[in-house]
C-alpha cells in the first residue's frame, strides 16, 4: 500500500498550485509577519538604536553591561535555570530509572506526573509553596518545634530554584523515560553479560543511550525558567533577567531601551540553549541504530532496596503534589499565616472569585477559545500546505511558526505594546490597550504546539483517500473540506483543547498586554492577587479553578485523540 | 588468549523448567555439553533455545533444575558475575563509543589496569581482523564487522563459555558461509565451550559437533549431525532435518501395511514404537518397476545435483530424488511409475 501510492503521491503533487493555496499561504504568511515578525524585529531594532535619534548603535548594551543590576540579574537567572536543570535531574533521574527498569507498584501514577506541569504552572503555586516551605511555613515550624531547627528552602533565589524545580521536572521524567523504555534491551543485558550492573550500568550504558532524551527536557526546562517573570516575582526575587524586563517596562515605560535590551538577551538565550542541545546531539540518534524492543527485562527489587526505592519515590511525589495540596488549602482558609495548617475554613474566596472576579473566568474563557481557534485554524492550514503541496516557500511558514517557541512571552508582549501602541483605531484607541491583542499574543505563543498536532492528526491520512475524491471528480478545495478536514477533526480537536488548556494560564506576555482588570483573563488575576495578603486566599481559590479547567481539558483531549483513533481502526 | 584452551569447562543442565506464567518455556531439560566442545540448540521459533541460552547467561531464572559450568551450580550468580560471554543476535554494540572502546569495556568492568587493557584489545580485535577499526564508531561498519566486534568483544574477557544468539541471522546469505567458518576455526583455536543458537539445520550441521533438537520447550534429540541425520529418534526430527517422506500404516506380523494399500517388509526382529509410521528420506528411494509402491508423477522438480519428483501413492506423495545426468530423459507429470525402497533405510517412528 504505502510503496504503492507514493509515485503516484509525487504526481499529485507536481500539479501547479491553485489560487486558493495560494492565498492561503499569503494571509498566513500576513498573520505570522503581523504578530511575530514584525513585534519581535521590533523589538530587536530598538535595542540596537538610540534612544531618541534612531540611529544604529551598540551603546544600550554597554549600557546593559555597565549596569550592575543587569549584570547581577543575569548570572542569578544563569545560576537559577541551571540549579533547577539540577534540582529536576535530581528528582526525575531516579524516579525514571525506577519506574523503568524495575518491577514498580505506581508506576503508571508516577508517569502521569508528566502532565502535571501543563495543568499548573509555576506561578500558580508560588504563595502556597511559600507558605508549606518558608522561613515560617509548615514544615519549619514543625521542624522547629520538634527538632529546633529550620531548612530556608525558599530563600532567595534558592526558593525559586526549588519552586521550578518541582514544577519542572516531569518535562525531564517524560523524555528521559521515552528514551530509556526505547533501548533495545540487549544493550544493557551485553553490559551486564561483560560484567557491569549497578550505578555504573546506568552511567555508561543507559544513560548515555538515553541521553538524547534528558537533554531534550533538560534544555526546556532550562529555557521555561530562564523566561518565567512571575514565579520570582511571587516570591519577591526581583533581580533576574526576565522579570527585570518587565519591571523596566511598567515602572519606567516603553521608550527605555534596556527592556528591549534585556528582551534580545533573553532570545539570545533561549535560541544559544536550543542550539546547543542540538548541537550536543549531533549524531547521537541512537533509536533509529537500535532495533528497539522495550528496554530491560524489569527486574523485581527486594528487601532494602525495595524499601529504599518506595521511600524515593513516595519522597518525590509529595514534593509535587505539595503544591496543589497548598493552594487547596489556601483556597480554603480564613487565615493562615504563622502556623503549620490554617486556623479555619471557608468558601468565602470561592464566592468572591465566581461573584465580582468572575469576569477573570469569562474572560479565560472567551480569550484562550478564540486563541485556540486561531491556533488550529493557522496550524492546520500550514500543516495541509507542507504535507500537501509544492507551494514555494511553504517550509519557510512552517520554520516561522515554529520559531515562536524561542520568543519568550514577556520578549512578545513588549514587542506588541512597542509595535501596535503607534497604531491607532478610528476614535483614537490605541491598538495595543484592545483585549484582541492579549488573544493574539496567546495564539502566537501557543501556535508550534497546535502546529505539531496538526502534524501529526495530517500525517495518518493516506494520500490514497484524497487521491480517491480527485478520482471521483472532486476539486482541491473540496477535496479538502469534505476529505482531509473530516479526517483531521480528531486530531485538530486535540489540538485545540491542549492549545485552550495552556493558553489558559499563559501569563509573561499576558502580563505586559493588560491594560484593565476587566480585560485580564485568570491568570492575571491569580497574579494580581497573589501579590497581598488580602488577595491570596480569593487568588488560590482562582487558582485551583484553573487547574480544575486545565485539568478537564487535558483529560478532554486524551479522550478526543483515543476516540479518533479508535474510529478509524488506529487504536494505538 | 590461548590460556583458555586449557580451562575450557563442561556445561550441565540438569532437570531445567521454566515457565513465563502459564506457558511452559522450558520442560525437564537434561543437557551435559563437553568441554571445549562447539555445541548448537537447533529448533523451529518458540521452541526454547534462546530462553535456554539466557538461562545459562543468567538473564532467565529457571523454576526448578540446575545450570552447573565446570561442576558449580551458577543459579545464585548474577549475570554479571558468571564470565559467561553472549553474542547478541543483534550484536548490541553501543552506538556511543568506538569499536575499541566497546572491547575494552567489559575489560574495564574487571578493573584491569590500562596497559593490560589496551593489549588484550589489540589481542581480540586482531583475532577477528578488525586491528584497523579500532577507532571506527559501530554505525559506520558492515553486518560482518559489527557481528566479528561483538565476538571479540566477548572473547577479550576470556570468559569460562561462549554463547552465540543467532549469530549469522543479521547477515545476507552470502556471507554466512563464510562467517560461520570463521567462528568454527576461531572456536577451534581458543578451544572454547560455545553454543551456538540457530533454527537454521545447515548452519548447525556444518559447524557443531553436536546438536540438541528442540521443540515446544523439550530437546527432542542429542546427537552429532550425523547421527540426527542417520538415525532420528523421532519425526520431528526426521522432518526437521533434511526432507522426509513420513506415511501412515500398521504393523501386520512382518509386514507394514501402509494406509493406501502397498506393504514392506520389516527387519527380523524390529521393534516398532507405538503410532509408528514408514519414514524414509527421498534420496533412499529409486524409481523402478514393478517397486513396492506405484502411482502417477504428480509433480517434477530439477534441483541440479538432482531431479525431485513428487508420486501420488494413495492419498500421499511420495517424494524420491534422482540423480541427474545431462542427457537423461526426465519422467513427465502423470507416467505411471514405481517406487522401490531398501528395506534398512526404512525407519520407523513415533511422534
Amino acid at each position: 500500500m504505502a510503496l504503492a501510492h507514493v509515485p503516484s503521491g509525487r504526481l499529485h503533487l507536481a500539479g501547479a498550485c491553485s489560487p486558493g493555496q495560494i492565498a492561503l499561504a499569503l494571509a498566513i504568511a500576513l498573520f505570522l509577519i503581523a504578530f511575530l515578525v514584525v513585534p519581535v524585529a521590533t523589538v530587536v531594532y530598538v535595542a540596537f538604536t538610540e534612544k531618541g535619534s534612531g540611529a544604529l548603535t551598540l551603546v544600550n548594551f554597554q549600557d546593559f553591561a555597565r549596569t550592575d543590576l543587569f549584570i547581577r540579574s543575569f548570572w542569578n537567572s544563569l545560576y537559577v535555570s541551571a540549579m533547577s536543570v539540577v534540582g529536576a535531574s535530581l528528582l526525575a533521574l531516579p524516579l525514571a530509572y525506577l519506574t523503568t527498569r524495575f518491577e514498580f507498584r505506581g508506576a503508571a501514577l508516577v508517569q502521569t506526573l508528566g502532565f502535571l506541569p501543563l495543568i499548573m504552572p509555576p506561578f500558580v503555586g508560588a504563595v502556597a509553596m511559600q507558605l508549606l516551605f518558608g522561613r515560617n511555613g509548615s514544615v519549619n515550624l514543625l521542624l522547629d518545634e520538634w527538632f529546633g531547627f529550620k531548612i530556608g528552602l525558599m530563600e532567595g533565589l534558592n526558593g525559586v530554584v526549588f519552586l521550578q524545580a518541582i514544577h519542572y521536572f516531569p518535562f525531564i521524567l517524560v523524555n528521559l523515560s521515552a528514551a530509556l523504555r526505547n533501548i533495545d534491551r540487549a544493550m544493557e543485558e551485553a553490559a551486564q553479560n561483560l560484567g557491569s550492573h549497578g550505578f555504573r550500568l546506568f552511567r555508561r550504558i543507559a544513560f548515555p543511550l538515553a541521553l538524547p532524551g534528558y537533554v531534550a527536557g533538560a534544555s526546556l526546562v532550562f529555557v521555561k525558567v530562564f523566561d518565567d517573570v512571575a514565579s520570582p516575582l511571587l516570591l519577591n526575587v526581583k533581580e533576574m533577567l526576565a522579570p527585570q524586563a518587565y519591571l523596566r517596562i511598567t515602572s519606567i515605560g516603553i521608550d527605555d531601551p534596556m527592556g528591549y535590551v534585556i528582551s534580545v538577551v533573553l532570545i539570545a538565550i533561549a535560541v544559544l540553549t536550543m542550539w546547543a542541545s542540538a548541537q550536543a546531539l549531533k549524531g547521537k540518534d541512537y533509536a533509529t541504530t537500535q532495533r528497539g524492543g522495550g528496554g530491560l527485562a524489569r527486574r523485581r527489587l527486594t528487601g532494602g532496596r525495595s524499601v529504599l526505592a518506595h521511600a524515593v519515590v513516595l519522597g518525590v511525589l509529595a514534593l509535587v503534589l505539595a503544591p496543589h495540596v497548598g493552594l487547596v488549602l489556601l483556597s480554603f482558609a480564613t487565615v493562615w499565616s504563622f502556623s503549620p495548617l490554617p486556623d479555619g475554613y471557608t468558601l468565602a474566596h470561592y464566592a468572591r472569585v465566581l461573584g465580582d472576579s468572575s469576569t477573570y473566568i469569562e474572560n479565560t474563557l472567551l480569550y484562550a477559545g478564540l486563541a485556540a481557534a486561531i491556533d488550529v485554524a493557522i496550524g492546520g492550514a500550514i500543516a495541509y500546505l507542507v504535507l500537501r503541496t509544492r507551494l514555494p516557500g511553504r517550509q519557510m511558514l512552517d520554520w516561522t511558526a515554529g520559531a515562536a517557541l524561542a520568543v519568550p512571552g514577556v520578549v512578545l508582549g513588549i514587542g506588541y505594546l512597542r509595535a501596535f501602541y503607534g497604531v491607532t483605531l478610528p476614535g483614537g484607541v490605541p491598538l495595543a490597550t484592545l483585549w484582541i491583542v492579549i488573544v493574539l499574543a496567546i495564539a502566537v505563543r501557543r501556535l508550534p504546539y497546535a502546529l505539531r498536532a496538526a502534524y501529526a492528526a495530517l500525517q495518518q491520512i493516506s494520500m490514497s483517500l484524497e487521491e480517491a475524491a480527485e478520482n471521483l471528480g472532486a476539486t482541491k478545495a473540496r477535496t479538502a473540506r469534505r476529505i482531509v478536514v473530516p479526517l483531521m477533526t480528531g486530531g485538530l480537536l486535540a489540538g485545540f483543547v491542549t492549545s485552550f488548556a495552556t493558553a489558559a494560564v499563559e501569563l509573561s506576555a499576558v502580563l505586559m498586554l493588560v491594560q484593565s482588570n476587566s480585560d485580564a483573563p485568570i491568570a492575571y488575576g491569580i497574579y494580581v492577587l497573589m501579590q497581598t495578603p488580602a488577595g491570596r486566599g480569593a487568588g488560590a481559590a482562582l487558582g485551583v479553578i484553573a487547574v480544575v479547567i486545565v485539568a478537564v481539558c487535558m483529560g478532554l483531549s486524551q479522550l478526543a485523540v483515543g476516540r479518533s483513533q479508535r474510529a478509524r481502526g488506529l487504536d494505538l | 588468549m590461548s590460556a583458555a584452551a586449557s580451562r575450557a569447562v563442561a556445561i550441565d543442565i540438569r532437570g531445567v523448567n521454566l515457565s513465563y506464567g502459564a506457558t511452559r518455556i522450558l520442560k525437564d531439560i537434561d543437557l551435559s555439553i563437553r568441554p571445549g566442545e562447539m555445541f548448537a540448540f537447533l529448533g523451529p521459533s518458540g521452541c526454547g533455545k534462546t530462553t535456554l541460552l539466557r538461562l545459562i547467561a543468567g538473564f532467565a531464572s529457571a523454576e526448578s533444575g540446575q545450570v552447573l559450568l565446570d561442576g558449580r551450580d551458577v543459579a545464585a550468580l548474577p549475570p554479571w558475575k558468571r564470565d559467561v560471554g553472549m553474542v547478541f543476535q543483534s550484536y548490541a554494540l553501543w552506538p556511543h563509543m568506538t569499536v575499541a572502546r566497546n572491547v575494552a569495556f567489559g575489560l574495564e568492568e574487571r578493573r584491569l589496569p590500562r596497559r593490560e587493557i589496551d593489549r588484550r584489545v589489540a589481542e581480540a580485535l586482531g583475532l577477528v581482523g578488525l586491528a584497523d577499526y579500532a577507532d571506527r564508531r559501530p554505525a559506520q561498519l558492515s553486518g560482518g564487522q559489527q557481528q566479528r566486534v561483538a565476538v571479540a568483544r566477548t572473547i577479550a574477557i576470556e570468559p569460562k563459555v561462549l554463547l552465540l544468539d543467532e549469530p549469522l541471522s543479521n547477515l545476507d546469505a552470502k556471507m554466512r558461509v563464510g562467517v560461520r567458518r570463521e567462528l568454527r576455526a576461531l572456536q577451534q583455536r581458543l578451544g572454547l565451550t560455545t553454543i551456538f543458537v540457530t533454527h537454521d539445520q545447515e548452519e548447525a550441521n556444518t559447524i557443531c559437533d553436536r546438536i540438541a533438537v528442540m521443540d515446544a520447550g523439550s530437546i527432542r534429540q542429542i546427537g552429532t549431525p550425523m547421527e540426527l541425520y542417520e538415525r532420528p529418534a523421532n519425526l520431528f526430527v526426521a522432518s526437521f532435518l533434511g526432507s522426509a517422506n513420513v506415511l501412515d500404516g500398521t504393523r501386520s506380523g512382518d509386514v507394514f501395511e501402509i494406509v493406501g494399500g502397498a506393504r514392506l517388509p520389516l527387519p527380523p526382529g524390529v521393534l516398532l514404537p507405538d503410532g509408528a509410521k514408514l519414514v524414509f528420506r527421498p534420496q533412499h528411494a529409486r524409481l523402478a518397476a514393478p517397486g513396492v509402491f506405484r502411482g502417477p508423477i504428480t509433480q517434477r522438480e530439477f534441483l541440479g545435483a538432482t531431479v525431485r519428483y513428487g508420486v501420488r501413492v494413495g492419498d500421499a506423495e511420495i517424494l524420491v530424488d534422482v540423480p541427474f545426468q545431462s542427457g537423461q530423459d526426465l519422467h513427465g507429470i502423470g507416467d505411471a511409475v514405481g517406487i522401490d525402497l531398501p528395506i534398512e533405510r526404512a525407519l520407523y517412528l513415533a511422534a
